[in-house]
């Protein structure tokens, strides 16, 4: 573990990796079970035990070439997956001691490729099929990868001006550095995947242009942030996370004035939510200089961030007050305050966690001059909604069946689009298969 | 990249720009918008698509702080870093039956195709294009090109109707029959304007412009309300009815960013190195 504390004033890569030596050490604990539960913990279904051979091995070009048969950008994963819930949760080391650390391999081997030359995977011969995919984020990327390799002629289009969708510009820099999703987007290029940026699908590209492509892959995401709805919350100096953290990642807002946008960096910041996108904005904040004040309405066992993030927010000397909710944001023009009232946990939900509600009268007030709402974000309605044959549920996702099929023939969806906010890699597990539907359909015609 | 065609100056602090790009001029609509960024550190700003020939789309700015004066040095054989356009929904144009188009200051830029675009469904467009002095107006001859009838006005009487868009706008209102009016301008202006219209219950749309960023519905800065309801102007609009909508919110969060502003125009025209922050790349 490294300290984090010490990395609070700047935007550098916190956790920084395996050595070589100690990458074969974690490896060589490997148990190579006969029947591993790691790959069934694993949404795309990397040979983990194979590739973890390799390491302790020393064949890391071979280990890397293992976790690429299944997973296009595995210095990405290796970050930013919650291992502990998925592969590493699954290892039978964890019952007894710690397991495996197989994010932190799959990592060292992606990044000894980048370091050592990076070797791009065979493309099948052309189809001459044509697939529009909408969005650059993990979906969109992964299906790309996987369509051109199959000999499709794939075209991305991205409404921002770089791609990589959260990667870029909600993920901040020191959980996972720019210039890694970049090398790893460079990779799906070098596979003939063409990318444009600028172009709004809906805008840039009508409907009808979209649709008279051989198949249509959305993978739009959710990125439509949502508001409290509170008194108060269009003073200057509220942001959504989604807002916030777009400044400073995508825009660069942390070296204003060398790069032209700004953001209200403030003395006191309060941010209400409790996830990986709270922590992020909290931990941005802190980097930004402030004191930093994370409100949550359940208790501090049901925070649903990652653990590790809650611990490095925690190490970085962000406060957390638990049981608490902001009712109203305080100010003339700008912040000065948020007003919350505490909350007590009642009977357990559908979720199986308690239910906060509202104590009469324990209002508090936690000065602050900038307030940062992440509260959770829904698939942007600006496409789809012009799409009127697709069927979407009542939050707004698009209906698909397992294969990723939506209610209009030859189009496709995945990610955040289809599943609400989740996690990077079950974005690539459902984009996998959409593409290998989309690819099934071109084939049969 | 996307190459700047022309690059002219039209007024004191009002330039007019051609750029190539034609994912955006095929499908521009009269009231959207473009987003452009000059360079690898720039700002993302919003800008009114104001008139399009074939591959190309022409905007019409006002400089006022660090982005809109670095934009005006740019020459033809420039190219901009991104452009990402059509933004917004199009004006909400079809046939009324007569027609104001009422353009403020710069606001009269986003004019000459609302204007066109009313004319050819059907519509007796009426004109009426206002600035401070006869130096300031804008798009003059083309708007009387495209106008059955043009109106000028000037805040010190130096060309056409000594005062605001609103008196011709009032006697308008009183002699004839009008079926939609729409107005752009400064907040202010639009504010005022629209309060003309309120008691005689005529359709009046306003543009809206908040500070934004992506103006895709991703980030929610340009947020405004209208009937008592958030919305987003760069997905929403940016176009509401002028009667439903909170302009003192609006010119509130206009004015979110004012010190930083300062201090980036400062740091334009007495750059003093790199960030800091970044190893100096930048
Ligand atoms: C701050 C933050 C932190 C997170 N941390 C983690 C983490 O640590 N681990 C983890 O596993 N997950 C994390 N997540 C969740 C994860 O990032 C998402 O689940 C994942 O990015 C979803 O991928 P996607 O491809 O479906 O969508 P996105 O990544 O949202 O990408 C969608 C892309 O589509 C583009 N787009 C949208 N509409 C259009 C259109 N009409 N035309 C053209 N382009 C369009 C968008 O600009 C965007 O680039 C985090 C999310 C956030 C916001
Ligand atoms: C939909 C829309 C259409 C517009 N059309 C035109 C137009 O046709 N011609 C024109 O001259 N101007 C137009 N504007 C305003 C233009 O975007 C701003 O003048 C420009 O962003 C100023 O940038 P700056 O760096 O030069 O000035 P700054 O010093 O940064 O800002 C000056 C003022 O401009 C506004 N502004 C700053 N940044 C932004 C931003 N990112 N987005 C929106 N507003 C901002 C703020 O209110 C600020 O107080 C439009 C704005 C919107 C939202
Ligand atoms: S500018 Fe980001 S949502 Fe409108």
């Amino acid at each position: 573990m490294t300290d984090v504390s010490e990395h609070v004033t700047d935007f550098n890569e916190v956790n920084k990796g395996l050595s070589e030596e100690n990458a074969v050490l974690e490896a060589l604990r490997c148990m190579n079970c006969v029947r591993p539960s790691c790959v069934k913990g694993c949404p795309v279904c990397i040979d983990i035990p194979a590739f973890v051979e390799k390491v302790a091995n020393r064949d890391f070009a071979g280990a890397v070439g293992v976790v690429k048969e299944n997973n296009m950008l595995p210095a990405i994963c290796g970050r930013v997956c919650p291992q502990e819930t998925q592969c590493e949760g699954s290892c039978i080391l964890a019952r007894k001691e710690k397991p495996v650390s197989i994010g932190a391999l799959e990592r060292f081997v992606a990044d000894w490729e980048r370091e050592h030359g990076v070797k791009t995977p065979e493309v099948a011969a052309p189809t001459g099929k044509k697939v529009a995919v909408v969005g650059s984020g993990p979906a969109g990327l992964t299906a790309a990868a996987e369509l051109a390799r199959m000999g499709h002629s794939v075209t991305v289009f991205e409404s921002l001006h770089a791609a990589g969708g959260v990667l870029m510009y909600g993920i901040p820099n020191f959980r996972l550095p720019k210039e890694i999703v970049q090398a790893e987007i460079e990779q799906v290029k070098a596979l003939g995947v063409e990318i444009k940026l600028n172009h709004l699908v809906g805008r840039s590209v009508s409907t009808e242009e979209l649709l008279a492509y051989d198949a249509v892959f959305l993978g739009t995401g959710a990125g439509l942030p949502y508001f409290m709805g509170i008194e108060g919350e269009n003073l200057c100096g509220v942001y959504s996370a989604n807002e916030f953290l777009t400044r400073v990642n995508l825009m660069h807002a942390n070296c204003f004035p060398g790069f032209d946008t700004p953001v209200k960096r403030g003395a006191k910041v309060v941010v209400a939510g409790g996830g990986n996108v709270a922590m992020d904005a909290a931990r941005v904040a802190r980097r930004l200089g402030a004191e930093v004040t994370l409100v949550y309405r359940r208790r501090e066992e049901d925070l649903p961030a990652r653990a590790v993030e809650v611990t490095n927010a925690q190490a970085e000397g962000v406060n957390f007050v638990c049981c608490a909710n902001p009712v109203q944001v305080l100010g003339e023009k700008t912040v000065s305050g948020v007003e919350c009232v505490r909350m007590e946990m009642c009977e357990l939900d559908a979720s199986g966690r308690p239910k906060p509600s509202c104590i009469e009268g324990s209002n508090f007030v936690l000065e602050a001059d900038v307030f940062i709402e992440a509260i959770g974000q829904g698939p942007n309605p600006l496409l789809v909604s012009m799409l009127p044959a697709l069927t979407r549920e009542r939050r707004g996702n698009v209906i698909v069946d397992e294969d990723g099929q939506t209610t209009i023939a030859r189009v496709y969806a995945a990610g955040d689009v289809a599943t609400g906010a989740a996690t990077v890699i079950w974005a690539m597990g459902s984009a996998k298969k959409a593409a290998a539907a989309i690819d099934r359909m071109l084939r049969a015609e | 990249m996307y190459l700047v065609e022309e690059a002219t100056q039209l007024a004191d602090k009002v330039f007019q720009m051609w750029i190539h790009a034609p994912q955006v001029a095929r499908h521009a609509r009269a009231g959207q918008f473009l987003i452009l960024r000059i360079d690898e550190t720039g700002e993302r700003i919003p800008i009114t698509i104001s008139a399009v020939k074939g591959d190309s789309v022409r905007v019409i700015f006002m400089t006022i702080g660090k982005t809109t004066e670095h934009l005006s040095t740019l020459k033809k054989g420039d190219a901009l870093r991104d452009v990402v356009g059509p933004l917004g929904k199009p004006s909400e144009i079809r046939k009324y039956g007569t027609v104001v188009v009422i353009g403020g200051g710069v606001g009269v830029a986003s004019t000459p195709i609302i204007a066109r675009e009313a004319k050819e469904a059907g519509n007796h467009v009426i004109g009426i294009i206002g600035a401070r002095n006869k130096d300031l107006l804008l798009l003059e001859d083309e708007m009387k090109e495209i106008c059955d009838e043009l109106f000028i006005t000037t805040d010190d009487g130096s060309k056409g109707i000594h005062g605001f868009a609103s008196t011709v706008l009032e006697q308008l209102l009183k002699e004839r029959e009008l079926g939609c009016v729409w107005i752009i301008g400064p907040a202010i202006m639009m504010k005022v304007t629209s309060g003309v219209t309120k008691p005689y219950g005529v359709k009046t749309f306003v543009s809206l412009n908040p500070i934004m960023v992506d103006g895709t519905g991703m980030c929610g800065s340009c947020r405004v309300t209208v009937g008592g309801e958030t919305k987003f102007a760069c997905v929403d609009g940016p176009e509401f009815d002028a009667h439903q909508v909170d302009f003192g919110g609006l010119m509130q969060r206009q004015r979110m960013y004012v010190d930083e502003e300062k201090e980036a125009l400062e740091h334009f025209h007495h750059p003093h190195g790199g960030c800091g922050c970044c190893g100096g790349e930048h």
